[in-house]
């Protein structure tokens, strides 16, 4: 079992979860995750570390299915049955680059210890990140200490440049010379980000998201496909180069378990609400 | 004296196939003390016994029996745990059609003693008995090893190192131990209860056990090196194979894996009750032919599907899943596609499989492994209907330690290089054993590398010399 020190609500429906761990921080580096599992009955997920140190892990999760619900009850004290890692590749590293970082939604947190990274390598950080309104960004001052330009981008346009994200990504590279764009968040953002980079030909890197059970490699229930080829993304990722991703396969691969998971959810509702 | 002896095994009462295939229950009983007796009394107790040679771990198969014609379980447990710490796995799972009881002096004219059955049922007596006593254990000779991986192999090298003494920590990846035997072979062949029984008590004779915890990621080997004096890597055989044919990437195929995976270790037959899913399948195919098939299959039957296939590119006579294995699948019901091998799947609107291409076989010339090569008849394609396959062909050793650990020699198929007399890898301190080593193997052949790698561990701590 192992410790909750901290479960806060950083904006609606996104948490801060700090867990007890003097194993993880050793060899855990930029762009790896770990595997959660609430309790004893309760599934394996992955989550990208947003921090760590000698005596814990963080990571930020969105709430949207029974076991982020679960994540989402805890409170300091309480235990979690499963915490394991580092996981995954890490980021691969540059030096001396200049490159654009994008994060939506969970992705902002898990930008964090990325963009740290590429800065202690003496990469010149161009940080945006974007929520529909102003209340679901978070992390800014965070993050604008490892940053050299950042931008907060709505939709609504309650904060920072009113729009998606593509489109601060057109203006940004018609005008800017980029080396890599660097993404984190969900299918959509990764997406999207991706297919505006790729008339420009710039090389984009993404965290990709797909279902995972063990995350060591033994079930292959992660697999994507690169470049016409079928990678686990537990080990041989989680981040790909975006251009050579097959994302309608991603897309109707997270899709497998839409109905239990709906079912999931209510079903853990009716068990704890009556 | 022939005529005295009883030509048949005594039989072992089993769940009607009815019954079975609509739960996870264990499908055979187990002998009643009288009907363990009664088998016992058929063993010769013959004077050179010719079973002992085809048993990896050399039980002393009459002594044991002896004991249990005499009515005396405790003594027969004892014997058996002397050279077999997992006697109520092995009972269960060993292949002992093709070891102990194909040697049988018996089997010339009759059926062989159950030495599986009455193996089973000492161990299964002995989990009445309430927990089983610890032994004195030695004084500690100080020296620390890790183990990786806590299958058979490592649990086998854990309760060995820790009788002689030496302080044992086992690296486990999974949050559960057991290995295979936990993830993989599921609750109706191998119910879960005997193995935690067993790594509880290594557990209370000191072994320490640290579960979520990935060699390779966590700590390297090098890492564990700086604390350990050794370290034995029995981390099987987890990389599942995919047959890489169109579509296999669509949604309801699933790696073998994944599947016993999330049915066994996520109890996933327990949804909603448990949060991990598992696609309930209706028209099932499992691609393969061996143990890890027909356990496939046989779960698919009990998840609730219509009809399960077992396709299998070779026939019957070549499949290398037990006997008994087939004979509990074809009588619940499983579909036997001898001489097919798939070579597409289509999906329908929403990416989920809904066809399965396939091809007939015919067999040719014997191939490497002996067996006649499959060769595919041409213009024999023919397509059918799935809403699931599992795919079974085969995994070979996870990369993960081979990938961080650059000294360790690794073979043609990514399993690492040790030798046969000593488990001794090619890096000074690391043994490794079992399906790490030699592919996808048995459970106790993975049992009597860590037997022969433990003593030659022993011997190093105790010496230096390696
Ligand atoms: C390598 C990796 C790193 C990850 N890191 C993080 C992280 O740092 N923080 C975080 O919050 N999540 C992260 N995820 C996603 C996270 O694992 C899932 O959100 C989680 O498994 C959902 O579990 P659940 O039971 O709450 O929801 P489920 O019941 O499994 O899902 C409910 C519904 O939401 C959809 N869904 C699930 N996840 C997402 C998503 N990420 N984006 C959009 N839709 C989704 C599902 O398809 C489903 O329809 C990561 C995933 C991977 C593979
Ligand atoms: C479905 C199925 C059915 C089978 N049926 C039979 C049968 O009826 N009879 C029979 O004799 N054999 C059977 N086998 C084969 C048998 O289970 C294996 O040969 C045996 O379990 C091998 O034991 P092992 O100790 O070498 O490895 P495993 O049992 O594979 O255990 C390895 C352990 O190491 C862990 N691990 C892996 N990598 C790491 C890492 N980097 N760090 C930490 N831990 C790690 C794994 O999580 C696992 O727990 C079957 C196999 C399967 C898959
Ligand atoms: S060979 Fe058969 S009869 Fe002889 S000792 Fe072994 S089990 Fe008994
Ligand atoms: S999650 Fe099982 S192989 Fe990647």
């Amino acid at each position: 079992m192992y410790k909750v020190l901290k479960r806060e609500k950083i904006v609606p429906n996104i948490h801060l979860l700090v867990i007890e761990s003097d194993a993880i921080y050793k060899n855990a580096q930029a762009g790896e995750f770990v595997v959660v599992r609430a309790d004893e009955r309760g599934e394996r997920i992955p989550l990208n570390l947003v921090d760590w140190d000698k005596n814990s892990v963080s990571m930020m999760f969105m709430e949207i299915g029974t076991s982020t619900r679960k994540f989402a009850a805890l409170k300091a004290g309480d235990e979690i049955a499963t915490l394991v890692g580092p996981l995954g590749k890490p980021t691969e590293m540059t030096k001396g680059k200049k490159i654009l970082c994008l994060g939506g939604c969970y992705g902002i947190g898990a930008l964090y210890p990325v963009i740290r990274a590429f800065k202690e390598q003496d990469n010149t950080v161009v940080t945006a990140i974007e929520a529909r309104s102003a209340y679901l960004l978070y992390w800014q001052e965070k993050l604008k200490k490892y940053s050299d330009e950042f931008y907060e981008i709505t939709r609504d346009g309650t904060q920072g440049l009113q729009g998606h994200i593509n489109d601060f990504l057109q203006e940004y590279l018609r005008t800017n010379a980029v080396d890599l764009v660097y993404v984190q968040g969900c299918t959509y953002l990764t997406y999207l980000s991706s297919e505006t980079t790729r008339p420009y030909g710039i090389k984009t890197i993404v965290g990709l998201n797909p279902i995972m059970v063990d995350a060591t490699g033994m079930c292959g229930v992660c697999r994507v496909i690169i470049n016409g080829e079928t990678k686990f993304g537990c080990v041989d990722g989680p981040e790909f180069d975006g251009h050579q991703v097959d994302w309608e396969n991603l897309l109707s691969r997270r899709k497998i378990y839409l109905k239990e998971e709906v079912y999931s959810l209510s079903f853990y509702e009716c068990e704890k609400y009556g | 004296m022939a005529s005295k002896i009883v030509p048949k095994k005594t039989p072992m009462r089993e769940r009607p196939p009815q019954e079975r295939v609509k739960s996870f229950k264990e499908v055979p009983f187990g002998y009643s003390p009288e009907e363990a007796i009664t088998e016992a009394k058929r063993c010769l107790q013959c004077k050179k016994p010719t079973c002992i040679p085809g048993c990896p771990v050399e039980i002393d198969i009459p002594g044991f029996i002896k004991f249990i014609a005499e009515g005396d379980f405790a003594g027969s447990i004892k014997c058996l745990k002397e050279k077999n710490v997992l006697p109520a796995v092995c009972g269960r799972v060993c292949p002992q059609e093709d070891q102990c009881e194909k040697l049988c002096v018996l089997t010339k004219k009759f059926e062989p003693v159950a030495v599986g059955r009455l193996e089973r049922f000492a161990a299964d007596w002995e989990a009445t008995q309430g927990e089983s006593p610890i032994p004195e254990l030695p004084k500690s000779t100080g020296k620390r090893t890790a183990v990786i991986g806590a299958g058979p192999g490592g649990l086998t090298v854990a309760g060995d190192l820790s009788r002689v003494g030496h302080a044992v920590t086992i690296f486990e990846a999974l949050h559960k131990p057991g290995g295979v035997l936990v993830y993989g072979i599921p609750e109706f062949r191998l119910p879960k209860s005997t193995i935690y029984r067993e790594v509880d008590y290594l557990i209370r004779c000191g072994v320490e056990l640290k579960l979520d915890f990935v060699v390779g990621k966590t700590a390297t080997i090098d890492q564990l090196l700086k604390d350990f004096d050794a370290v034995y890597i029995g981390t099987g055989a987890g990389l599942p194979w995919f047959m890489n044919i169109p579509g296999e990437n669509l949604n309801g195929i699933y790696s073998a894996n994944e599947y016993l995976t999330r049915a066994n270790l996520m109890k996933a037959y327990l949804f909603p009750e448990y949060d991990t899913p598992i696609v309930r399948g209706k028209r099932v195919a499992v691609i393969g032919g061996g143990n890890v098939a027909m356990d496939c299959a046989r779960t698919a039957l009990r998840l609730g599907a219509d009809e399960v296939r077992i396709v299998y590119r070779r026939s019957r006579k070549e499949m290398p899943a037990r006997d008994e294995e087939i004979h509990h699948g074809e009588e619940e019901g499983i579909i036997f596609e001898f001489l097919t091998l798939p070579v597409k799947y289509v999906g329908d609107e929403y990416s989920w499989v809904k066809e399965m291409e396939c091809l007939r076989m015919k067999l040719g010339e014997p191939d490497a492994s002996g067996r006649r090569r499959p060769v595919p008849i041409e213009g024999s394609n023919y397509i059918t209907a799935v809403d699931t396959a599992v795919c079974a062909i085969g995994q070979s050793p996870n990369p993960l330690i081979p990938q961080t650990t650059p000294d360790l020699k690794i073979g043609k198929w990514g399993n690492i290089e040790a030798d046969e007399k000593t488990g001794k890898t090619s890096k000074k301190g690391c043994w490794a054993g079992g399906d790490v080593v030699r592919g996808g193997a048995t459970v106790i052949l993975a049992m009597g590398d860590a037997r022969v790698a433990a003593r030659s561990i022993d011997e190093y701590l105790k010496t230096g010399v390696w």
